[in-house]
């Protein structure tokens, strides 16, 4: 947890709005084992804060993990945040879980892609394994 | 702002609505234990029919109102962009919509036989509490340290005076109108993994800081945790331990349902909600908070919710006469109020904590800073997290690593462990595991409770598919 300034970091974090822990715990345990110092902000983080601590941490990625059934919503409004400032345009940031109140995430998912996530991953069967998919590939990228 | 269906145009005149803490230890002394949901809806009129369907519900029920996650961290502004983009919300905005409307809402709802209870999560909840007296409600939950630590950044200081603020509005309250209520949710602690003797004695401390900021009337609540035993020796534990602190305080117990990750299979899920149902009959609690065959997946329906509360009343009911066909004495089920280990440990806690200060607020602030109180895998800023736990063969959960905990000389110190995400995510779904794996492989035995062997059928359909298969696939 006290990573900072490693260019490995892994920030996690939960949107604004949700409370969930347990999730973000699991995905810290993942990120560490797959060889990732992180930084674990915990639930409900304000955006201004998320910003903040990308600004200050400089991270590999940015994990958010959302299951209360808010996550379109706050993932998008987030990442048009993210992606409007200036340092933050190329950070990879990624986000997952059960992301509408309805159950049914494949609209979800395509608007926060083309909203400008990464990756997205709705609650599935093979979510874990295609994110420790995309975590393995951030090693083999040339760090920007 | 209305939302779909419309509201009744001329609403009857609103009953005079109950005092909570006495309806519900009046309904648990003549009917049995009392059930409730955890339902909330953002639009008014499918939240009225919500509340009409519990109070029709074949059970003694009381009412929920819970509010949605925005309106808990306050950010009413995303409440109003949601509503007005058409966008559902996870619950009930009761700051948002003007108190007429709340108070349509409850129209013929609420009444002498009917009370209802708010349930939200606010670390910040004057708000909540100003719209939920306004709209003639006086029932809510919550408390100054299971409503910030698990749940947000909120400073653990602030949480406590946004609390004390609550506690005096809502106690001022009962000057005039009727006696309000006030339920601790110190007994969920992110719900799983944390060691019973902690979530007990968190519920009585937040039971104290309510009679100190004048509440008279209170529940104390109790998460099921995967071990029969350990549940009834904490729930055994908070009766005795509000015997002792709470002497002038009209309180009752509330248990909820698992809390936790919750079975997929409707089987899976039904069986949870029937050893729920059979702890809280065989233990006297008075109120059951009951979860529903959708819990995995997504917000239930209003039907999905009627469905777990009739179901849990036929358990209970079937385990009273039961009791009575074997010819047992009442309490002949009660645990004993023996110095079980969830006791002891509870009492040290809570004695610990009090004598840090008077001031229950400074108390519990300084027990966090010094690690007195320190809750395993909790990330809040003031949470020190040092203290871990497992869950050990037989689903009992244990202290890994007691941090600065006083519990020295009653808990034996193990090595401390390393616990890996494998790890965790066995313990989390543990009883997910269980009781789905009972409901695949057809077994009819109870995991660990005897008494559940002979189980009322379960509703078929309840969750729009057949008994057994996953749902939200």
């Amino acid at each position: 947890m006290s990573a900072a300034r490693d260019a490995r970091t892994v920030l996690i974090a939960g949107p604004a709005s949700d409370a969930h822990t347990w999730n973000l715990i699991y995905l810290q345990l993942l990120v560490e084992e797959l060889g990732h110092p992180t930084v674990n902000l915990g639930p409900c983080v304000p955006d201004e804060a998320i910003v903040e601590a990308c600004l200050l941490y400089r991270p590999r990625l940015l994990v958010l993990s959302s299951v209360n059934g808010h996550g379109h919503q706050d993932g998008i409004r987030l990442i048009t945040r993210i992606r409007a400032t200036a340092d933050l345009a190329a950070l990879p940031v990624v986000i997952g879980g059960k992301l509408g109140i309805s159950g049914a995430d494949t609209d979800h998912a395509d608007h926060l892609r083309d909203a400008g996530f990464d990756a997205v991953y709705p609650d599935s069967p093979d979510a874990v394994t295609d994110f420790c998919r995309f975590i393995a590939s951030l090693s083999e990228r040339v760090v920007s | 702002m209305t939302g779909s269906r419309p509201l009744p145009a001329d609403p009857p005149p609103t009953e005079r609505p109950p005092d909570f803490g006495s309806f519900i230890r009046e309904r648990h002394r003549t009917v049995g234990t009392v059930v409730q949901p955890r339902m909330g809806f953002s639009d008014p009129a499918t939240m009225r029919a919500g509340l009409l369907a519990t109070k029709a519900a074949a059970a003694a029920t009381a009412g929920t109102l819970t509010v949605d996650s925005y309106t808990r961290v306050g950010d009413l502004r995303a409440v109003a962009e949601a509503l007005t983009a058409g966008i559902g919300l996870n619950g009930y905005p009761i700051a948002h919509h003007d108190a007429a409307i709340t108070r349509e809402v409850l129209t013929g709802v609420q009444s002498e036989s009917f009370a209802v209870q708010v349930r939200h999560g606010s670390a910040a909840p004057f708000d909540i509490v100003t719209s939920l007296l306004a709209a003639g409600l006086s029932a809510t939950e919550g408390g100054p340290v299971s409503y910030c630590l698990p749940y947000g950044r909120t400073p653990l200081a602030e949480s406590v005076r946004n609390w004390e603020a609550s506690c005096r509005l809502l106690a001022h309250s009962g000057e005039t109108g009727v006696r309000p209520h006030l339920e601790t949710f110190g007994g969920c602690m992110l719900g799983q993994l944390c060691p019973p003797s902690l979530l007990v004695a968190i519920s009585v401390l937040e039971a104290l800081f309510f009679r100190q900021h004048g509440l008279h009337s209170i529940s104390v609540s109790y998460a099921q945790q995967p071990s029969l035993e350990q549940n009834r020796e904490a729930i055994a534990a908070l009766r005795r331990l509000c015997g002792r602190f709470l002497p002038d305080v009209e309180w009752h117990v509330v248990l909820y349902t698992y809390m936790g990750v919750y079975p997929t299979t409707a089987n899976g899920a039904y069986r949870l909600l029937a050893e729920a149902a059979v702890l809280a009959a065989s233990t006297r609690t008075e109120r059951l908070i009951v979860k529903t065959v959708a819990e995995s997946s997504r917000i239930p329906t209003i039907e999905e919710n009627v469905a777990a509360l009739e179901y849990a009343a036929a358990v209970t009911g079937r385990w009273a006469r039961d009791r009575s066909a074997r010819d047992e004495p009442k309490d002949a089920m009660a645990p004993g109020s023996g110095d079980s280990q969830t006791y002891l440990e509870a009492l040290r806690l809570i004695e610990a904590v009090r004598e840090l200060d008077d001031d229950l607020g400074k108390a519990l602030t300084r027990a966090f800073r010094f690690g007195y109180l320190d809750v395993p895998y909790c990330l809040h800023p003031d949470n020190q997290g040092r203290c871990r736990s497992y869950l050990d063969d037989s689903g009992s959960i244990r202290w890994a690593d007691i941090g600065s905990l006083p519990l020295g000389g009653i808990v034996e110190s193990s090595d401390a462990r390393q616990v890996g995400s494998a790890e965790l995510l066995g313990a989390l779904s543990y009883v997910r595991r269980v009781y789905d794996g009972d409901a695949i492989a057809g077994r009819t035995g109870s995991a660990g409770d005897p008494t559940a062997a002979h189980l009322p059928a379960m509703p078929r359909c309840a969750s729009g598919g057949l008994p057994g298969q996953p749902i939200g696939s």
